[in-house]
């Protein structure tokens, strides 16, 4: 069986599954109790101050941050405004774990609907309520204990800091969890910890415990019971991985000294700290929807402004490429409204939302030219006037360095006109490949049409790249794409002057990079690009990058 | 009744350990504490509730208001904004 989710830790483990699955049933509704109020009260407030004073003592013992973030579950567990009401439900007839259950809910309620950080919290508040309705209903909570045999691969639906604060990092290969994203608290604490980990993988929790599980914290794939000779590759090519990646060091450069900048693609200043961990020198694409999601009024130029700091601090003398707002109607924000669209991807998205909704933009702008030494590009710009409106826009309020994605074709295709206004380019290859090819990046049954080896894509990023040398201005790429060793030479040899990804896979890529010289990879180029199929292409460059094989990748 | 407007300096945010920290110090306080954020919507929030405190989602960068009243206050204050003010 193979699974798939979202890789968040580089690295590769393998162990048994351990399935750490307790789920704590959602007390029916209504649910009343016989005996006196201030019984039932008392029950509650017993079951609260357990598990609260169980937290504390947890992360007493781990400390370091695991103690802080407990020390925090403990608070919560025993909230004033929380008791109050859990009181009052009880003496509105509730029995004391479906009060526990209301009384959660709606704090829960206003965190997960704050989404990004906040929302992720959401889960830290779900496993201590589980805890107290658990003490309440007597069920016991697993807990890790004792030394296993051999490491495991620790899975369950997502992991809470209460379950992994006792962690021994020597104990655990991997982390796989059902849900939880890039800065749920798996995550965190894997990157800190160095262990492997895949996030929001379906079908993980099914894993049967005790099963033979494979992770791939770069990849994201999950293998149940692998074939004993995959398990041998994988060590094997793992080790010779990590080898490699270890003797890659310093700023991203080809084996001949071509300097190539590796970026980060980041998602939020939660996702900074583990660029700069990975070794990115700077970022490629830095998204600023979370600072947008879920309100019902744009953010303010004071409320933007720190988000925008924290990225310019902390790559002092990189580049920072700051991607304004790309909204549109599959992310449809209650502030810029637009009628409904029958296509959304050929609708008002990026910067023609922008066309719209003007005072929006501005406020962008405004916070980012004062935020620091900030490059900022648009989305989804097709038109040489929109490039060159969007840069008057910029220079108008005093942004120094504007640029425009290159993700639809006819961007592409007149890129030198584009380039005539605007200081850089950065190619989005996953939109500009949904676009090429006329087939849905959401859609599984067209998804051989979205393979970046497609020879037609790497025409386009052909000619914006050579459109951008003639000009003497920077092309980027910033799609997945780049994050793939073989297709990382290719995109160098076709032009690319920096290259941004996923900070899982800035190893691999510079390691990829640093064995091959600009001639091979602007041989793969060529050879690619003279193939038919996206198979010959791939196996055509590859034939170009000998070192490829040697690093296991 | 005395008040304190203060900068949040921790770059999460009166969120974790801030939050925590900030909480601890306000329940040891005899006196009712609010907390409001300032150019919000949201009423203030009594200063001895983490869940509140979170729910107002206050990010690096945002001004809140701590509110107290009654003997000692003065000093509560100076403290409670302190740590609101700590990088």
């Amino acid at each position: 069986m193979n699974l798939r989710g979202v890789g968040v830790s580089p690295g590769f483990g393998h162990g048994p599954a351990y399935v750490l699955s307790v789920s704590v049933p959602e007390p029916p509704e209504g649910a009343t109790y016989t005996g006196e109020a201030e019984q039932e009260k008392e029950r509650a407030v017993v079951a609260l101050t357990q598990v609260a004073g169980e937290l504390e003592a947890r992360g007493h013992r781990a400390g370091g941050e695991a103690e802080e973030i407990l020390k925090a579950q403990a608070l919560m567990t025993e909230d004033p405004g929380l008791v109050v009401r859990v009181r009052s439900l009880i003496d509105r007839g509730l029995a004391a774990p479906r009060a526990v259950y209301e009384a959660f809910a709606r704090y829960r309620e206003v965190l997960a609907g704050s989404g990004g950080y906040l929302g992720e919290r959401a889960a830290d508040l779900d496993d201590v309520r589980d805890r107290v309705i658990a003490a309440l209903y007597g069920i016991a909570m697993p807990g890790l204990h004792g030394a296993p045999a051999e490491p495991y691969v620790l899975v369950a639906r997502d992991l809470a800091p209460a379950d992994t604060a006792l962690l021994v990092r020597e104990h655990v290969a991997a982390f796989v969890t059902e849900e939880g994203g890039p800065t749920s608290h798996t995550a965190i604490l894997a990157r800190a910890l160095g262990v492997p980990a895949v996030v929001a993988c379906p079908g993980a929790t099914g894993i049967t415990p005790g099963a033979r599980v494979l992770a791939d914290g770069t990849s994201g794939e999950v293998r149940v019971e692998p074939a004993e000779s995959d398990v041998a590759e994988a060590v094997s090519a793992d080790a010779v991985r990590r080898a490699a990646y270890a003797q890659a060091e310093g700023p991203g450069r080809t084996a001949d000294g071509h300097p190539v900048p590796l970026l980060a693609n980041v998602g939020g200043p939660a996702e900074l700290d583990a660029a700069v961990a990975a070794g990115a020198e700077g970022v490629g694409l830095y998204r600023t929807e979370f600072l947008f999601l879920n309100r019902t009024e744009p953010p303010g130029v004071e409320e933007q402004l720190p988000a925008y700091q924290q990225a310019a601090r902390a790559f002092p003398g990189g580049k920072v490429i700051v991607r304004t707002l790309d909204a549109g109607a599959d992310k449809a924000l209650a502030f810029l409204p637009v009628p409904s669209e029958p296509n959304p991807a050929l609708g008002e998205r990026g910067v023609r939302l922008f066309r719209r909704f003007p005072e929006v933009m501005e406020a962008q702008l405004d916070a980012l030219a004062v935020a620091g030494d900030l490059m900022v590009m648009a989305p989804m710009v097709a038109t040489a006037e929109e490039a060159e409106w969007f840069v008057r826009a910029c220079r108008s309020r005093g942004v120094a360095q504007a640029g425009v994605m290159v993700e639809v074709p006819s961007a592409a295709l007149r890129a030198g006109d584009l380039l005539s206004s605007v200081d850089f380019v950065s190619i989005g290859t996953n939109d500009l490949s949904q676009y090429t090819f006329a087939a849905d990046r959401q859609l599984g049954a067209v998804s051989a049409l979205q393979d970046p080896w497609q020879p037609a894509l790497l025409d386009l990023v052909a000619l914006t790249a050579t459109a951008a040398r003639e000009a003497g201005k920077a092309c980027g790429i910033c799609g997945e794409s780049a994050a793939d060793p073989a297709m990382a030479c290719v995109l160098v040899g076709l032009g690319a002057t920096t290259l941004s990804m996923g900070a899982g896979a800035l190893p691999a890529v510079r390691a990829a990079l640093a064995a091959h010289t600009l001639d091979e990879c602007r041989l793969a180029a060529d050879a690619a690009r003279d193939a038919v199929t996206a198979a010959e292409a791939r196996a055509a460059a590859r034939a170009y990058l000998p070192a490829l094989g040697r690093l296991g990748v | 009744m005395g008040e304190r407007k203060v900068t949040v300096a921790a770059e999460v945010g009166l969120h974790a350990r801030p939050a925590a920290t900030f909480v601890q110090r306000a329940m040891k306080a005899p006196m009712d504490i609010t907390v409001a954020k300032m150019h919000s919507a949201k009423p203030p929030v009594s200063g001895k509730s983490i869940l509140a405190i979170m729910a107002l989602d206050v990010r690096q960068g945002e001004t809140v208001v701590i509110s107290a009243e009654g003997e000692g206050s003065e000093d509560v204050l100076d403290e409670l904004a302190e740590i609101a003010g700590t990088p």
